[in-house]
């Protein structure tokens, strides 16, 4: 065995800084994910309504606040408890516009078929997303279709567009949270990511654990109307709780700090994730949205989420603090703290 | 969730916390060895619960950090190839190798595929009889029964498409190097709770005795280390060096006999290099010669790729228990999860990742 050196004696070995290509993580909604837009895309399309990095841009035409987001979807498979693509697909949208504070309007959806794909299954989709826009006031205007050779996609990705009206005096950037709001959760948290990784090939478990893909625009209208100390809000999503939280800590600059014990999830996902080695706090949402409220009014913006049938079990799971800038920190059970960090790619099962 | 919030009880943990502030008279250094151990211990924060006098160390119990560079550096080129389909449980696939991972191999083109299980890598072998199914086989004496069994079942099917590439682990050997180690501070150890549920604990009485340290096998919640460590502060401030076990729950003196049996069958005792430690005599396992047509070093021309660790990485201090990862002048700077330098930031459950990821802050402030 090797003796021990001085600090000044030891070096580490240097193996890989440099990315070279794209890796699955940069999809993850991590660290690599934020990396990517940093790199790439913030200098390519520089603008003022990009720069601020929310969940969807807004922009001013004639006078109105319009907001706009896109997103893509490939999820598999196609169709999980709870939902499928098109579903998820619209909901994503609608509460990416949502939690900017704007009524969605339109969508648009183009759609990456791979050669093969059974027409019924396109016709399910369709027919979901239908349903789903319906149900939430929202109309699918427009459309783009694609098809690519056989084994060159993954049976079907849809790529959506919405654009919504945003109140003329709101502002709900990320860059707005303050030392002493109050941090709501919209209700229990991992379903979606323990729905979908519980039908995975070569992964499958029982289990009665459905998605909770949601339009989450009538949520985030009622927390809005009963509050007006609203500073920002987010929809939880591939990168879990802990990627939204970070990115307002990062973007406000401010801590923030979570108590574990406050934090719902239901026993399910709880008895899944520790099967699988997997952190509840990194599991994705299609249904669930954060608050940051002030916190005189925020007593207010929770009562409003627990009369609402999507955030029935809505918490208050901890406040944004003037220390450790930038970081999440949680109260663990134990009463002891720890970090909630962003996690680089995606979380990877352990082997023991 | 029941059988796991009684483990996980701010009282409970409390109380065993002030305990242990209440006998431990003297300053004393104990080693957690397994990695999932370091990941509760930084999770839960239970060195903020524990008093000055009681140092934790961590050991090289992370599978994933100590598999040699060499063996990531031929699983990938394994990868490569384009009639090999490899295997592997998910964490290996960030380990950087000396130029590349397989998350990099897998995006030139490599086909990579993620397993919980080996008997998931058997399928993949049944179902894909036109490629040749490599399984990444690495662990400690935990995961190896399961990989062992693979071989048996691909030797029993007679499929010829399924191969291993093994490097695996033993925990007993790796604590007789480090207590031999002159730089050794550990004056007593948490032997890993799910090692022994597999091998029992005889062979850590001969380690008890031979270097007078007491042994405790532990669980992995906060309250069984808790426990385990108010164990070992007895047994030390009273001057013993016994074996004892605290996770009666899952643990037997005898093990897991089946299991042990499935390990003979298939594997032989072999020396074994650790990434950043080096090579460790007895240390790890080898497939017997009967298993020679699933043994991947046998079947492929790998003897040419061979890689150097660099001689000389913080990470085999922080691996023997010498130095803290925060003692490291890269640490959370140059080295991150990210960018991982060196081996224990790579996986979850190195100790420098389970540093960086819960408990930089402390470090910080």
């Amino acid at each position: 065995m090797a003796n021990p050196k001085t600090i000044a004696e030891i070096s580490c070995p240097t193996p890989l800084t440099t990315r070279d290509s794209v890796l699955l993580g940069h999809g993850s909604g991590g660290k690599l994910s934020a990396e990517l837009v940093r790199d790439i895309f913030l200098p390519a399309f520089a603008n003022p309504a990009l720069a601020k990095l929310n969940d969807q841009a807004i922009v001013r035409i004639n006078g109105s606040l319009i907001a706009v987001t896109t997103d893509s979807f490939v999820v598999s498979p196609l169709f999980f408890p709870g939902g499928d693509i098109g579903s998820l697909a619209v909901h994503g949208t609608i509460n990416d516009l949502a939690v900017g504070g704007a009524q969605p309007l339109y969508m648009s959806a183009a759609f990456i078929v791979e050669e093969g794909l059974a027409m019924d299954t396109l016709r399910r989709v369709a027919d979901s997303m239908q349903q789903a826009a319906a149900a939430a006031g929202v109309q699918i205007v427009t459309g783009d279709t694609k098809v690519v050779e056989k084994g060159k996609g993954d049976g079907l990705f849809i790529s959506a567009t919405g654009i919504g009206l945003v109140p003329d005096d709101l502002d709900l950037s990320a860059d707005r949270a303050k030392p002493g709001d109050h941090i709501l959760l919209s209700g229990p948290i991992g379903e979606h990511g323990i729905a979908i990784l519980a039908q995975r090939e070569g992964l499958q478990f029982e289990s009665t654990i459905t998605s909770d893909s949601a339009a989450l625009h009538t949520l985030a209208a009622a927390i809005l109307k009963a509050s007006d100390g609203v500073r920002c809000m987010r929809d939880l999503t591939r990168g879990g709780l802990s990627s939204a939280l970070n990115e307002i800590a990062g973007q406000s600059r401010v801590g923030i700090q979570i108590e574990e014990k406050l934090i719902p999830i239901r026993e399910e996902v709880k008895g899944a994730c520790e099967m699988l080695g997997l952190d509840p706090l990194y599991v994705a949402n299609e249904g669930k949205l954060i608050a940051i409220v002030e916190p005189n009014t925020s007593h207010r913006a929770l009562e409003a989420m627990r009369s609402h049938p999507r955030a029935a079990s809505a918490e208050v799971i901890g406040k944004i603090t003037g220390v450790n800038s930038g970081l999440v920190t949680m109260k663990t059970l134990l009463g002891t703290t720890r970090i909630v960090d962003m996690l680089a790619g995606d979380q990877l099962p352990r082997i023991c | 969730m029941k059988y796991l919030d009684e483990y996980r009880d701010g009282k409970i943990a409390r109380a065993l916390a002030a305990e242990i502030a209440a006998i431990a008279i003297r300053p004393w250094v104990l080693m957690e060895i397994c990695g999932g151990q370091t990941h509760t211990i930084m999770r839960y924060g239970l060195d903020e619960l524990l008093p000055r006098t009681v140092e934790l160390v961590h050991g090289p119990g992370c599978p994933v950090c100590v598999t040699p560079l060499e063996t990531v550096d031929r699983a990938i080129a394994l990868a490569l190839r384009p009639e090999v389909i490899l295997v592997s449980y998910g964490d290996m696939l960030r380990v950087p190798g000396s130029t590349s991972d397989l998350f990099r191999a897998k995006a030139q083109g490599a086909d990579v595929r993620i397993v919980y299980s080996p008997v998931e890598a058997l399928k993949t072998a049944k179902a894909n009889p036109d490629r040749k199914v490599v399984f990444l086989s690495i662990g400690f004496e935990t995961t190896a029964p399961a990989n062992a069994m693979a071989a048996y079942q691909a030797k029993r099917e007679d499929l010829k498409n399924f191969s291993m590439l093994v490097s695996h682990v033993l925990v007993p050997p790796a604590v007789r190097a480090l207590l031999a180690s002159p730089s050794n501070r550990v004056q007593g150890f948490i032997a890993p709770g799910h090692v022994c549920t597999v091998m029992g604990f005889e062979e850590y009485e001969s380690l008890a005795s031979d270097f007078s340290v007491p042994i405790v096998v532990g669980g992995f919640e906060p309250v069984d280390l808790l426990q385990a460590i108010l164990m070992l502060v007895r047994q030390l401030e009273n001057g013993e060096t016994r074996v004892e076990n605290q996770y009666v729950r899952s643990v037997s003196y005898e093990g897991n006999r089946p299991a042990q049996q499935i390990l003979k069958e298939v594997f032989e005792i072999a020396d074994q290099k650790w990434r950043g430690i080096g090579v460790i005599p007895g240390s790890g396992l080898r497939l017997r010669e009967e298993y020679a047509m699933h043994d991947a070093e046998k079947i492929f021309d790998l003897d040419l790729i061979s890689a150097d660790e660099p001689a000389e990485c913080i990470s085999a201090l922080v691996l023997q228990g010498v130095k803290k990862p925060v003692d490291c002048p890269a640490f959370a700077i140059h080295c991150t999860p990210e960018n991982p330098l060196g081996a224990p930031m790579v996986s979850a459950e190195g100790a420098c990742a389970a540093y960086y990821h819960y408990r930089r802050h402390a470090v910080a402030s």
